[in-house]
């Protein structure tokens, strides 16, 4: 029988994009938490400030990267744990699809939400 | 003749007085990482107040009628708890970023030798951002 010869394996493939969110989500959380905490405060946040920097397209893309990356290094990392603890079989199976489902919903409404400040996707 | 040892179930935590500055590393990271991202899912869902705020929903807020967004918000903020709260994920998200940092550094090969003082120097950075930002997140709480 053939077999599968690849640098990387499915789990290594994984392994190598939870490293590559993890360098990008650095950047982009230190950013996120200075402009919102720091330069501007949490308690004076408004639904037309966020608007206003939604409506920018360069803002825009950069959250919802963000939420996808986010999303998709935070659920590996649970799925990854739970792997560790010993999940096998039926059960790994289960609750791989429940992450795979709660990211799909995760990212629906993060980007229905994105859209809702923007007034739709900002073209410009 | 090699000889095979039992090391036991690394990820049994009824073993954590035997647990070195790795281990700790390991178990502070994941359990930052649970944290950070049941906090997302709460951020996505305290958020999506923008989306009836944007149809022009309101609520009375203060005395008066604000979007549902901004009165949701504002008096989140308002609350000690919801400060407090805040403080612990930026401490938690600052742990697990200097962390982080320190496991993309060794698995490119960058001090695995020191990755004991390493996971006391994230600790300790940790604190000290943690405490400096006390101020800012508590600010107009009282």
């Amino acid at each position: 029988m053939a077999e599968r010869y690849s640098s990387f394996n499915s789990g290594g493939r994984m392994w190598l994009i939870q490293r590559v969110t993890a360098a990008f989500l650095l950047v982009v959380l230190a950013f996120h938490f200075f402009l919102l905490h720091f330069v501007h405060h949490a308690d004076e946040v408004t639904l037309a400030a966020s608007s206003a920097r939604m409506e920018q397209l360069s803002y825009y893309s950069l959250m919802v990267l963000f939420l996808v990356t986010a999303t998709f290094h935070g659920v590996n990392g649970v799925y990854n744990a739970l792997v560790n603890q010993g999940l096998t079989g039926t059960k790994r199976t289960v609750v791989k699809w429940s992450l795979v489902a709660a990211s799909v919903v995760l990212l629906f409404q993060g980007i229905r939400t994105a859209n809702a400040w923007a007034g739709g996707f900002p073209l410009l | 003749m090699s000889q095979s040892y039992n090391r036991g179930l690394i990820e049994d935590f009824s073993r954590w007085r035997e647990f070195q500055a790795g281990m700790w590393a390991w178990i502070f990271h994941k359990f930052t990482g649970w944290v950070l991202i049941g906090y997302l899912f709460t951020h996505i869902a305290v958020l999506s107040t923008a989306i009836p705020a944007a149809n022009g929903a309101t609520m009375m807020f203060q005395g008066s009628e604000t979007d549902v967004f901004t009165g949701t918000i504002v008096s989140l903020e308002g609350l000690l708890l919801v400060r407090i709260l805040e403080v612990g994920l930026l401490a938690v998200a600052v742990f697990h970023m200097l962390n982080g940092t320190r496991l993309l550094l060794v698995d490119l090969g960058v001090g695995l030798e020191a990755q004991d003082k390493s996971f006391y120097a994230s600790l300790i950075l940790t604190g000290a951002i943690t405490v400096a930002s006390v101020p800012t997140f508590i600010a107009g709480a009282f």
